[in-house]
């Protein structure tokens, strides 16, 4: 929980990771260039007060991520997203075990969401079947670039694919967090494309698809499938950390997200280890549209107390205290729904101006 | 090894001149020119304003005059198609320059770094280098990011045009035509963006028109130009994003890297801590 002038929130940090990038665990030199992408991607976009060392980046363990999320973070819930990468590193690269037994040792705190690959065919539903009955699962990560033998990547809409779905559906995965990342067959087309999303949201109404970074680098895109289907959220993983370095970049991410999708389909994501939770939450409700893009609404403290927290725990069915609590919000539905308070404010704006 | 930027090789020039700016000798130079018209196409600008070529290097061999260029991208996970392209192009424009013999031009320290160098040089196209991952060439990938350049550029000139006075409204967009646009660097942008798509420059024609030329009807206005906005916002956030992680992960990069004030934001080039160079020259 945090609380600023009189405000409280609730802070649900909606995609963790524990990870394992050390030379020891690397399978070849494509482990290095992940965790090096990664960190020039801390390096580019923390404050410097929140910078770490290649050494403490590399590794953080269970104790480290209480402290920076719970102790220090603000965070009252934590979903991990693990990634896989088992063609980068030897024991992958989010560490399942280690994971797993933190989120049954802290189950007020934590939530441990597994992957799948669906070019694993059988064999990987049987895993994904006994996953689910040993966590409990109630959502997947997937990460569509993963490598794969001779393949580097897969899309939602492939007929495997579809086959893990109507899996989850039985097994009670509701929610689905889809990382893009740039090699997908064939390279011809854009490999950032989420036009996969799109089928799959169409013919699984009944799952949640969370798209990561909010389909970054091809936001119109995510935005624009997003505000046709009920059931595409989007996660603020990687997008957040820009309220530091390119706050206008960031408010204009946000404005759009509100415009295309509304305020109920945004989770906030530290994506932790990538960053910590601590200055994210306290940058994010000090922050405010800059006055001269007035394009945008301004962000309103009700949109706030959602993005950080309660969209995603209302998701995941979290247990959020009473005095935390807003009024239900509305039912999510379809198309741009920011028209009408931008059209409000350019009349305030008006007013102000005399005119 | 630590890299100087655009280091050569001394005393191997066939020219000995060099610009004391630059490093370059006057034939480094040429090929250094030669590698603007090639573009990232999802930034929308040159290689050499975006810091991506580390080095030129001529030098005489006994098979005549032969380029080398190196060329380093802001990730190892940059998308690999893109990189292609850009380094096929960059070897194509090279070859065109009528006293070169030979090219070499190497894409370093990137995920597909051995698979691309190797195509290069064998020229072996997209296709032959890329394999079962390919299926038709990359002119479609190349038509896509034409056609959002050309939204964004629309925006910028829309956007301007909303700004410069408070009562027009956004839905007043789709009325506004190519005379009515000042001179300014976003209208020149927009003509070229338009010449690309092969749309006709009159002056009575409508700035808010699609990739085929085709206007909105009234009702529509408000959402091509909104739906144009986030094309353009994400054009400009990754042409900075992009442009800062080079400089993050290349010490020094950022003197190679020519200004951009679109989207441009004071905290672009924050301190950062230095580090050791992790990236190793191949």
């Amino acid at each position: 929980m945090y609380s600023k002038d009189g405000e409280k929130y609730y802070i649900c940090d909606a995609h963790i990771a524990l990870w394992d990038a050390r030379p020891e665990n690397q399978r070849n030199v494509h482990g290095k260039q992940f965790i090096d992408c990664f960190y020039d991607y801390h390096r580019n976009l923390s404050p410097e007060s929140e910078l770490w060392t290649y050494e403490e980046y590399l590794y953080q363990g269970g104790d480290r991520l209480m402290k920076d999320l719970f102790t220090d973070g603000y965070v009252d819930h934590a979903i991990f997203q693990p990634a896989y990468l088992g063609e980068f590193y030897e024991r992958g690269f989010g560490q399942e075990e280690e994971a797993a037994a933190l989120a049954q040792a802290h189950p007020d705190k934590l939530t441990y969401n597994h992957h799948f690959d669906p070019r694993n065919g059988e064999a990987g539903l049987d895993a994904l079947r006994a996953a689910a009955e040993k966590y409990d699962l109630k959502g997947v990560k997937l990460y569509t670039a993963e490598w794969h033998g001779d393949s580097r990547g897969y899309k939602l809409s492939d007929p495997e694919t579809y086959r893990y779905f109507e899996v989850c559906r039985e097994l009670g995965i509701r929610n689905i967090h889809v990382h893009k990342g740039p090699t997908i067959r064939p390279l011809d087309r854009d490999a950032f494309d989420v036009a996969d999303v799109d089928h799959a949201a169409t013919d699984f109404t009944d799952l949640n698809f969370v798209v990561e970074h909010v389909g970054l680098p091809r936001l119109e895109d995510f935005c624009w499938i997003a505000t046709q289907e009920p059931n595409v959220y989007g996660g603020l993983a990687v997008a957040m950390p820009f309220i530091h370095t390119r706050p206008r970049y960031f408010a204009q991410i946000i404005g759009e997200l509100l415009y295309w999708i509304g305020e109920d389909r945004i989770f906030f994501s530290s994506d932790y280890a990538l960053w910590t939770p601590k200055w994210l939450v306290e940058s994010f409700v000090d922050f405010q549209i800059p006055e001269d893009m007035t394009e945008y609404a301004p962000l309103t403290t009700a949109q706030k107390k959602k993005i950080l927290g309660l969209n995603a725990a209302k998701v995941y069915g979290l247990d959020v205290p009473a005095e935390l609590q807003l009024p239900d919000a509305d039912e999510t539905t379809t198309g741009p729904r920011g028209a009408d308070d931008v059209a409000e404010r350019a009349q305030d704006t008006n007013a102000l101006a005399g005119v | 090894m630590s890299i100087a930027p655009l280091e050569r090789s001394a005393g191997r020039s066939p020219d000995q001149s060099t610009d004391q700016s630059t490093g370059r000798s006057a034939r480094e130079d040429q090929a250094f020119r030669a590698l603007d018209v090639v573009m990232d196409p999802e930034l929308d600008e040159p290689v050499t304003d975006l810091g991506f070529v580390r080095s030129v290097d001529v030098a005489q061999t006994d098979a005549g005059v032969r380029v080398s260029v190196h060329l380093r991208l802001p990730t190892s996970f940059c998308s690999p198609n893109f990189a292609y392209l850009m380094a096929s192009d960059a070897k194509d424009a090279l070859t065109s320059l009528p006293w070169v013999d030979t090219v070499v031009v190497e894409l370093d320290d990137h995920h597909d770094s051995d698979l691309i160098n190797a195509g290069l040089a064998a020229d072996a196209g997209y296709r032959g280098t890329f394999r079962h991952e390919a299926e038709r060439d990359l002119d479609e990938l190349r038509a896509t990011f034409r056609r959002k350049a050309h939204t964004a550029a629309m925006e910028r000139c829309l956007t301007d045009w909303l700004r410069a006075d408070r009562d027009r409204a956004e839905a007043d967009a789709g009325r506004v035509r190519l005379r009515d646009l000042p001179a300014s660097d976003h209208t020149d942008s927009l003509l070229r963006r338009r010449e690309a798509l092969g749309l006709s420059l009159g002056a009575d024609d409508l700035v808010l028109v699609d990739a085929e030329g085709r206007s909105y009807a009234e009702g529509e206005v408000p959402m091509a130009l909104r739906r144009a906005r986030s094309t353009r916002i994400s054009v400009d956030g990754n042409a900075h994003f992009c442009r800062g992680l080079l400089r993050t992960r290349y010490e020094g990069s950022g003197a190679d890297q020519t200004q951009r004030s679109d989207g441009a934001e004071p905290g672009d080039h924050h301190h950062l801590i230095p580090l050791t160079v992790k990236e190793t020259h191949r």
